[in-house]
């Protein structure tokens, strides 16, 4: 884990990802039509545009599961065409899904050690025996995620069928399991989609402290707008797969192309 | 009131991550261990150890096999017929090729011959999913099935084309053929069957174990997590036929003595298949309990026709025992869909409160 950061920060780093001239299409569909933007280290970056705007598909791009038809995506300063999903995870690209997606068979504390997938050597012959290395390691990595349970304040459900929690706490748990990765920049689609107030701003606590703990850059698809004010240092807006705006929250406020787009313009 | 956790605290996360963390699991495995090992060859008849015993351990350690591919990775297959008959032709092969190597080594051998089939046809698992990726296991099947017939090679050309079991010896006792003692072939069988099972109970509860149940829940996620999914697949695939080869090596040369290829069929398959989903997808002691189950009762049923006295010629009774069995697993998944080890974990979620629930 990397020692929480106690100096003051300044709020943007480097760029850490750059998207630049991405487009995307379904056969006829253009889903992402030459949108450009960055994310710098260690800030909170918005992704906000009315329904099927593009903002899912332009992180399904980012971390590998779409493959754009053109454009570049720069990520630690490597810059390639495509992303694939393994190369994503292994660079320190987390996500959660606007629909919850737990591995719902297994208990809350063995999803969020199947985030630590990626972080385990021990060859399979260890693992037949479940003994010495094997298990040292398992236990490593438990206390990691015991850390996790106790940030996110899940310690009673950790034996839990995720399958039968509700659904502020799934998303809790899915949070978690994208810490796990320990990631450079963590993708949260749409974290607060369907809950009410009190969990909006558990969330949002939880959003701010991973900043601020383990200094995660975050990029979120959010369409509350209060929560996005509040929490972000930057945002892009997209609508019909076009970038229309990008800036401070107050800028794009003001924005008159951002509010056509949500309001409508008469013609 | 006896199986009871209270006060069984766990100070480190060793003790927290232990297969049985609770101590009466544990005293109650032990017993387990030792009625089967002790006690059954001591005090059972032949009858019960090489017609009930020997059979009920082969079947567990198949269902396991399959368990791991359809109950903990999702990949539904029905070729397992066909992946218990390249091990027992493999190890027929190696033993009547080196016939000084022990047996039991050429039985773990073997497995790995139908590890290495299972792979292959477990290719296509990658792109098709589901009923379809069910279908193309199939053709592992038919295809097995016909090499098993057509190519004489594999019987070392003998005229009746089944796997005759050569007598081989284990420190001067026989283990395998006719002369071999029910008592002895179970207790090779037995051995057998509790190191694999200790093994994929390590598989299941580690890493791997996980990065298999996160395919089955939802393979998006374990794909963007950096679970790599073809590489995950192909190893259920490859340790799924392992113990599918083994377990029908095992089937060949502790139990039948002898087998035609017709034992590897469709048929076998399904049966496998009804005793993981009645045991418990995704569940290692539901396998026992799927066995047990079905293996276990048309047999008792059996006995209870002649206990009765009923005079029915034993065509009757077969058919009769077809049908109660039949309306028995109907009965089982409308009660209880996810098995035998649901019914068995509820179970002992209401011993731990009894008798007090409240």
């Amino acid at each position: 884990m990397r020692a929480p950061d106690d100096t003051p920060k300044s709020r943007t780093g480097d760029v850490l990802l750059s998207v630049e001239d991405v487009s995307l299409a379904f056969g006829g569909v253009k889903a992402i039509n030459g949108v450009s933007f960055d994310i710098r280290q260690g800030e909170i970056r918005a992704i906000i545009g009315p329904n099927g705007a593009g903002k899912t598909s332009m992180l399904n791009v980012i971390n590998g599961f779409y493959h754009p038809q053109q454009g570049r995506i720069t990520f630690k300063g490597r810059t390639r065409a495509k992303m694939r999903p393994y190369e994503a995870a292994a660079g320190g690209i987390a996500r959660t899904f606007q629909n919850v997606a737990l591995f719902r068979g297994m208990s809350a504390l063995d999803n969020i050690m199947a985030g630590r997938t990626l972080k385990m050597k021990r060859s399979m012959f260890w693992h037949l025996l479940r003994f010495g290395p094997a298990m040292r390691e398992e236990v490593e990595h438990r206390h990691f995620v015991e850390e996790i349970i106790d940030f996110l304040k899940i310690q009673e459900i950790r034996r839990t069928p995720v399958g039968r929690l509700p659904y502020g706490l799934q998303k809790r748990v899915e949070l978690g399991r994208a810490l796990a990765m320990e990631p450079e920049l963590l993708l949260l689609d749409e974290p607060m989609a369907g809950m009410n107030l009190e969990e909006k701003e558990d969330m949002s606590r939880f959003i701010l402290d991973v900043n601020d703990y383990y200094g995660t850059t975050i990029a979120l698809i959010e369409h509350d707008m209060g929560v996005v004010m509040d929490l972000s240092d930057r945002v892009v807006v997209l609508d019909h797969g076009l970038k229309i705006a990008d800036g401070t929250p107050a800028e794009v406020m003001k924005n008159q192309a951002v509010i056509d787009a949500y309001l409508g313009v008469s013609h | 009131m006896l199986y009871r956790e209270a006060g069984q605290f766990k100070t480190s996360y060793v003790a927290d991550q232990a297969i049985f963390p609770i101590r009466q699991d544990r005293i109650g495995l032990a017993v387990i261990l030792i009625a089967a090992f002790v006690g059954v060859p001591l005090f059972g008849s032949d009858f019960f150890i090489s017609a009930v015993m020997v059979p009920l351990l082969v079947f567990s350690l198949a269902a396991i096999g399959l368990n791991i591919l359809t109950g903990y990775t999702g990949l539904l297959s029905l070729g397992t017929g066909g992946f218990m008959g390249v091990g027992a032709f493999a190890c027929y092969k190696l033993t009547t090729v080196f016939p000084d190597v022990n047996i039991i080594i050429w039985v773990l051998v073997s497995g790995f011959f139908s590890c290495g089939i299972g792979i292959l046809f477990g290719l296509p698992s990658l792109r098709i999913k589901g009923f379809y990726l069910a279908v193309a296991t199939l053709s592992a099947q038919f295809f097995l099935d016909w090499a098993f017939v057509r190519i004489p090679w594999l019987v070392n050309n003998n005229t009746s084309g089944a796997i005759e079991v050569p007598t081989r010896t284990l420190l001067g006792i026989p283990v395998t053929g006719p002369t071999a003692q029910p008592e002895v072939r179970y207790l090779v069988i037995l051995s057998v069957v509790t190191l694999l099972t200790v093994i994929a109970s390590n598989l299941v509860h580690g890493r791997i174990g996980r990065s298999w149940m996160a395919v089955r829940d939802m393979d998006l996620a374990a794909e963007l997590m950096g679970i790599r999914l073809y590489r995950t697949k192909l190893l259920a695939f490859a340790v799924s036929s392992y113990y599918c080869g083994v377990a029908g090596a095992l089937m060949v040369f502790f139990w039948y003595g002898s087998a035609e290829p017709a034992v590897f069929g469709i048929d076998q398959s399904f049966f496998i298949l009804f005793m993981v989903i009645i045991g418990g997808l995704g569940s290692l002691v539901g396998s026992f309990f799927g066995a047990a189950l079905i293996y276990g009762m048309p047999i008792i049923l059996k006995g209870v026709v002649a206990m009765v006295g009923l005079q029915i010629t034993p065509a009757t009774v077969e058919h009769l025992t077809f049908m109660t069995v039949g309306a028995l697993i109907i009965l089982f998944l409308i009660i209880e869909p996810a098995g035998l080890a649901r019914l068995w974990q509820i179970g002992k979620q209401k011993l731990r409160v009894w008798p007090f629930p409240y």
